[in-house]
């Protein structure tokens, strides 16, 4: 069944971007091929194993259970809030967190996870702003 | 003799004190990335690839670190493979076949030096093909027009999907993916947009390291969190270690069938490591006169994947070099590292800098050297890393990911579409839908479009042009066979499914 549900949902991409071609620009004196071909000819390809994908179907895999995926959401959550507080709290704080974060999701021990936040923060931002000569802040610029 | 000088100067090259001291340094950090459960070869040279650009090392020094991680990873591979059962890339699975029942009979020393050993023997080997073979293919590279780039590229697609894979459909969707991605950006024949939705931020294109980075390591990470128990996975405990002398000298043979089999299936464009590994433990398995020691701790078993890899990731060093296709994952993400410092692999990099390609071979052949002294007198010290909690290991890595990508492109929506790819990597996972061709559709995709265009361009759009050379007939009926030949195939070589424990 998942098979043929990606398999669906990859025929309607392939059928997207094979239409999406129709619609770039062309340039005035194009080459014999033009720019359209090459991803037409893609969407073509993908499409068709797309359909194959929907005939003849793997075996169900394992997906994960919905605590599973509360926590792969959670880590895709912390990814996110990581880049974002990047900008907002430096490089020290930004990271001190989020590894704090995915530490406690793997092993929910709250002493543990934020020593090793703050440890592997400081212990990289030292790696990389001075031996790795990066430029990284470790303070937000305002 | 041409050999001679070239390795002369690939010497002087290689042992200048920075260049040597990287490969040192590209071992230890390879075999620890290779060691770790679930890091391996491809996503350990992805991981550090941005870093190694901030070290604003030359192309050469750039090439030869990672080069010397790629093989330590391939080396360090077998270590959590035999006492964990774990291995941390395809290519190490087979070697968990046997080796970890050895090591359950309390011979888990006995298993790792021999593997060791094993490695050594295919990796120098390999690497020694790679000197005679790699100048000789790169002449005949020089008859190459656009039109047998273009079938070289579709033959490479086609072994990918056909012998290295499953599924071909799913292969063939995945090749299909990468060059969709691949079409994002300004079009470099016409300089107008394709695909970018108007945003400003996908003009230049998909940076392909952003998505090697996210499909590989962020993908990991990801599957881990989901099957989480790991971390409790103590495996074997390694006692002390001796030289099983009378093993090596008993696999001599199978060390060797190993390295040949496995140096063959890496020049094959798109077949790689995993599929050296397997074809060395079949046919050593099925030339063998007793098959019921298999699986069961027999030091063939352990001795033919190690050498058929270690073979394999040198043989796939020839067409990555030679015509600019890899023919592995962690090939693609070298041919990454050359596309982004201006390197264009191909005949022109044997004839024009003849020190990158010689100082790339030198340095090898010291690197495995070192690999060994590593991994057979040392390799208490780096079975001691399979002891870091996870709890640390995967935000470390998350962390360095991050701050690589960052570190290249200073760009948010960067690091936004690096999570996406992670997820994208996660879900195909799932799916069975691998990630290699999609990796090396993004990096083709350019290449392959180009040459399609120019092959038109100079026959004014005959389309028999694509078949008007010998090279290219060639090509094409190679890159069909390599497709169909395994649907017929399928009973003899089925892909060996992942261990369970």
């Amino acid at each position: 069944m998942s098979d043929r549900i990606a398999g669906t949902a990859l025929v309607g991409l392939a059928l997207a971007f094979f239409i999406g071609a129709g619609q770039l620009d062309v340039p005035f004196f194009p080459d014999p091929l033009g720019s359209k071909a090459f991803p037409r000819l893609i969407a073509v390809v993908g499409g068709l194993a797309g359909l194959a994908m929907i005939l003849r179907p793997d075996g169900e895999p394992s997906w994960p259970r919905l605590a599973d995926v509360g926590r792969l959401a959670a880590l895709a959550g912390t990814l996110v809030f990581y880049v974002y507080a990047l900008g907002w709290l430096g490089f020290v704080a930004a990271t001190a967190l989020a590894s704090g974060a995915m530490s406690y999701q793997i092993k929910p021990d709250i002493k543990k996870a934020a020593l090793i936040g703050i440890g592997l923060s400081v212990g990289l931002f030292v790696v990389f702003k001075y031996l790795l000569g990066l430029g990284l802040s470790a303070l937000p610029r305002w | 003799m041409d050999l001679l000088s070239n390795l002369a100067l690939g010497f002087s090259v290689a042992l200048t004190p920075t260049t040597f001291m990287l490969a040192i340094a590209g071992c230890i950090l390879g075999t620890i990335i290779g060691a770790l459960p679930g890091l391996g070869p491809s996503n350990g040279v992805a991981i550090l690839i941005p870093l190694s650009f901030s070290f604003n090392l030359d192309a050469t020094q750039a090439l030869v670190l990672m080069t010397a991680v790629y093989y330590g990873a391939m080396y360090g591979g077998r270590i959590s493979s035999i006492l964990l059962n774990i291995p941390g890339d395809e290519p190490a699975m087979m070697t968990t076949l046997d080796g970890y029942p050895l090591a359950k009979k309390g011979r888990a020393g006995d298993a790792l030096v021999l593997s060791g050993v094993a490695s050594f023997v295919g990796a120098l080997l390999a690497t020694v093909g790679l000197m005679l073979l790699g100048p000789l293919l790169a002449r005949v590279a020089f008859f190459f027009g656009p039109a047998e780039y273009f079938a070289l590229y579709l033959l490479a697609f086609c072994m990918l999907g056909g012998l290295g894979s499953r599924n071909q459909a799913k292969a063939a969707v995945a090749v299909c993916l990468g060059l969709g991605i691949a079409m994002v950006g300004v079009d470099s024949s016409t300089g107008l947009p394709r695909y970018t939705g108007g945003s400003l931020h996908l003009y230049d294109g998909i940076d392909f390291l952003v998505a090697i980075v996210g499909l590989f390591a962020v993908a990991e990470v990801f599957v881990f969190m989901e099957t989480h128990g790991r971390d409790s996975a103590i495996g074997v405990t390694l006692k002390k270690v001796t030289i099983p002398v009378r093993d090596i000298f008993y696999t001599r043979w199978t060390m060797l069938r190993g390295t040949g089999i496995g140096f063959i299936a890496g020049l094959l464009p798109g077949a790689g490591a995993s599929l050296g590994s397997f074809l060395a433990y079949s046919l050593e398995k099925s030339t063998a006169k007793d098959k019921t020691t298999f699986g069961q701790g027999d030091v063939r078993g352990i001795a033919a994947p190690e050498a058929g890899n270690n073979a394999a990731a040198g043989g796939a060093l020839v067409p990555m070099l030679t015509l600019g296709v890899p023919g592995s994952g962690t090939t693609a993400v070298l041919l990454a590292l050359l596309m982004t410092l201006n390197i264009t692999p191909g005949p022109l990099l044997f004839s024009e800098r003849p020190e990158v390609v010689w100082g790339l071979i030198a340095s090898l052949l010291i690197a495995n050297v070192v690999l060994l002294i590593l991994n057979v007198p040392l390799v208490r010290v780096f079975s001691r890393i399979l002891q870091v909690p996870p709890s640390i290991l995967l935000p470390g890595v998350m962390m360095v990911s991050f701050v690589g990508i960052y570190s290249l492109s200073g760009s948010h929506f960067d690091l936004l579409l690096m999570i996406g790819f992670g997820i994208l990597g996660y879900v195909l996972r799932k799916l069975g839908i691998p990630a290699v061709p999609v990796i090396l559709g993004i990096l083709l995709g350019g290449h392959m479009e180009v040459s399609l265009r120019r092959a038109m361009v100079l026959s004014d759009g005959d389309w028999t042009y694509l078949f008007s050379t010998p090279i290219a007939v060639g090509l094409w009926i190679a890159a069909i066979i390599g497709f169909i030949a395994p649907f017929f195939l399928r009973a003899y070589l089925t892909l060996p499914k992942p261990p369970k424990d």
